[in-house]
């Protein structure tokens, strides 16, 4: 009990480790949340897909100034979503298609700059695996104010989030602004990815948005208490894997994944017991 | 366009489709305060097409949609285009349908009371916590039923209600929906059913393209109209005072 304590304990003496533990601990938490609405609108590929075009976005925005990169990237990533709307709503392409084109030309862009003017900014390695003890103090600063923005647009639009995550097309005959909608989570979402991308990295930020969402499903029926259990999934995954890094002295952005899919696994094993038991209930509902 | 009309809603020599594809074309309705119609048709026909004209979510490439003003609608779309896996709630489903008018995530303690009151009126208020998967399919319908309701619309759009349903069901719905009407809700459905459902409401629409007849069902439900609509001559028979279709292409077909 004793090492354990120690092994919670000894690291926070640390600065770095006390910084890296709060960003990773809400970084997962900010993934989890938002990515409840991506995965139930069947865009889960589309974390992937944004954080490579933010990733080309970076590279793009070096050529201007080193100091511009963060906001270089965070307009370019949100311009690759709004584009990835447009193209879905305006023609008949699949959102996963659309996803697809605009993301990976949007990275490929982003590299073919880098490589023929050269980079001045942070270094490729840290952009695609995370570097989460190299975060300054204004990105952490970033990470607040974008966590922020999150929790209050998901508070303020909880109703018509979901209404326009389920089902859109009744959502807009009842008054929800469904394009509105759709925008602003576009905007959340790159925002979040944005932020996020030196805790995880680009490879990894895809999972984060993903593995927590779909743990929670696995473990509620109630729109709400999925939100939350994603919540408090992605930041325990955070929280943990930051530890787990600490003392296995591996990259934070894997061990937070790790962790995620164990809790993903666990909860799999947990649900398949849950439903039997429900199956043994419910028939006597199921008629009309 | 909202304008202050004799109907709730007038079409007028309205084309519509999608894509440059005219799907409804010469299109004239005037939905009434206590219309209650079925719109009929082969699938392809164009129904969907008219009840989002309706509904407003497509916009006419030809003619005049007008509403009037202040107009309400409400819409319960086809079970089968639902995502059954998605994490909600009875409740959190009916509750949807305060979506535009409050900006709390949580009810207040009267659309509390207002969802239990409407889904006790359906016969499915035990079924409030429930996932929306585990309740059958009529009760399905009677939860989206709920939530085109607690909206309070003047104006009820249901797209194949009875779809996929059994016979006891159809006519529970049915049933339901003759009352709503009575209290005065306008009602437009759609559905493949002609003699177990259509027959038995006063106004019947005829789509193919475009509005072939409207009227009550005996001026509808004719081997020349059919003819028309279908593409095929179908016996029409009486019995009990309506109308009865011999043929099983206009009762088994299902797709929209």
């Amino acid at each position: 009990m004793d090492a354990f304590l120690d092994a919670i304990v000894h690291p926070l003496q640390y600065a770095f480790f006390q910084k890296g533990l709060l960003v990773a601990t809400l970084s997962g938490a900010l993934l989890g949340l938002t990515g409840v609405y991506i995965t139930l609108r069947g865009m889960s590929y589309i974390g992937h897909g944004l954080s490579h075009s933010i990733f080309g976005g970076f590279a793009a925005s070096q050529l201007i100034s080193a100091q511009f990169f963060l906001w270089g990237a965070g307009v370019w990533g949100v311009m690759s979503a709004l584009a990835i709307i447009t193209v879905t709503r305006r023609h008949r392409i699949g959102a996963d298609a659309a996803i697809g084109v605009v993301t990976t030309a949007s990275f490929a862009l982003g590299i073919a700059l880098l490589t023929h003017f050269g980079a001045t900014g942070p270094s490729f390695e840290s952009a695609l695996f995370g570097s989460i003890l190299g975060i300054s103090q204004g990105q952490i600063y970033m990470l607040y104010a974008v966590a922020a923005l999150t929790v209050t647009l998901v508070f303020v639009r909880y109703r018509a989030l979901l209404f326009a995550t389920f089902d859109p097309d009744v959502a807009a005959v009842s008054g929800v602004s469904v394009l509105a909608t759709d925008i602003m989570l576009m905007v959340v979402l790159s925002l979040n990815i944005l932020s996020t991308l030196n805790v995880v990295g680009v490879t990894l930020v895809a999972a984060m948005l993903v593995i927590p969402p779909v743990t929670a499903r696995m473990l509620t029926d109630s729109f709400a208490a999925t939100l939350v259990l994603a919540t408090v999934i992605g930041a325990l995954s955070g929280a943990i894997g930051m530890y787990l890094s600490y003392s296995a002295e591996v990259p934070s952005g894997t061990m937070i994944v790790l962790i995620g899919a164990v809790a993903f696994t666990l909860a799999l094993a947990t649900a398949g017991r849950r439903r039997r038991l429900r199956a043994a209930r419910v028939p006597a509902v199921a008629v009309s | 366009m909202s304008a202050h009309i004799g109907s709730l809603l007038r079409l007028d020599r309205v084309d519509a489709g999608y894509d440059g594809t005219v799907v409804l074309r010469d299109v004239s309705l005037d939905v009434y305060d206590n219309q209650f119609s079925a719109v009929v048709g082969p699938s392809g026909a164009g129904k969907t097409t008219l009840l989002r004209l309706l509904l407003g979510t497509v916009k006419p490439s030809g003619g005049t949609v007008r509403r009037r003003d202040g107009l309400r609608t409400a819409y319960v779309p086809q079970l089968e285009t639902v995502n059954w896996d998605f994490p909600l709630t009875v409740f959190e489903c009916v509750l949807m349908g305060r979506a535009s008018r409050s900006a709390l995530p949580w009810p207040s303690r009267e659309e509390r009371a207002e969802v239990g009151r409407l889904l006790e009126r359906l016969g499915i208020g035990h079924l409030q916590r429930r996932h929306i998967r585990e309740l059958s399919g009529g009760q399905q319908q009677r939860m989206f039923l709920a939530r085109a309701l607690i909206r309070r619309p003047h104006l009820l759009v249901l797209d194949e209600p009875t779809s996929g349903v059994d016979a006891n069901t159809r006519h529970d719905i049915l049933h339901l929906l003759a009352d709503l009407h009575v209290e005065g809700i306008a009602i437009i459905l759609t559905t493949h059913d002609l003699n177990g459902m259509a027959a038995h409401l006063p106004h019947l629409v005829c789509v193919k393209g475009t509005i072939i007849a409207q009227g009550g069902p005996s001026d509808v439900i004719t081997p020349d109209v059919l003819e028309q609509t279908y593409g095929a001559r179908m016996e029409v028979l009486r019995h009990l005072d309506l109308p009865l279709v011999v043929d099983p292409r206009v009762t088994l077909a299902t797709a929209g």
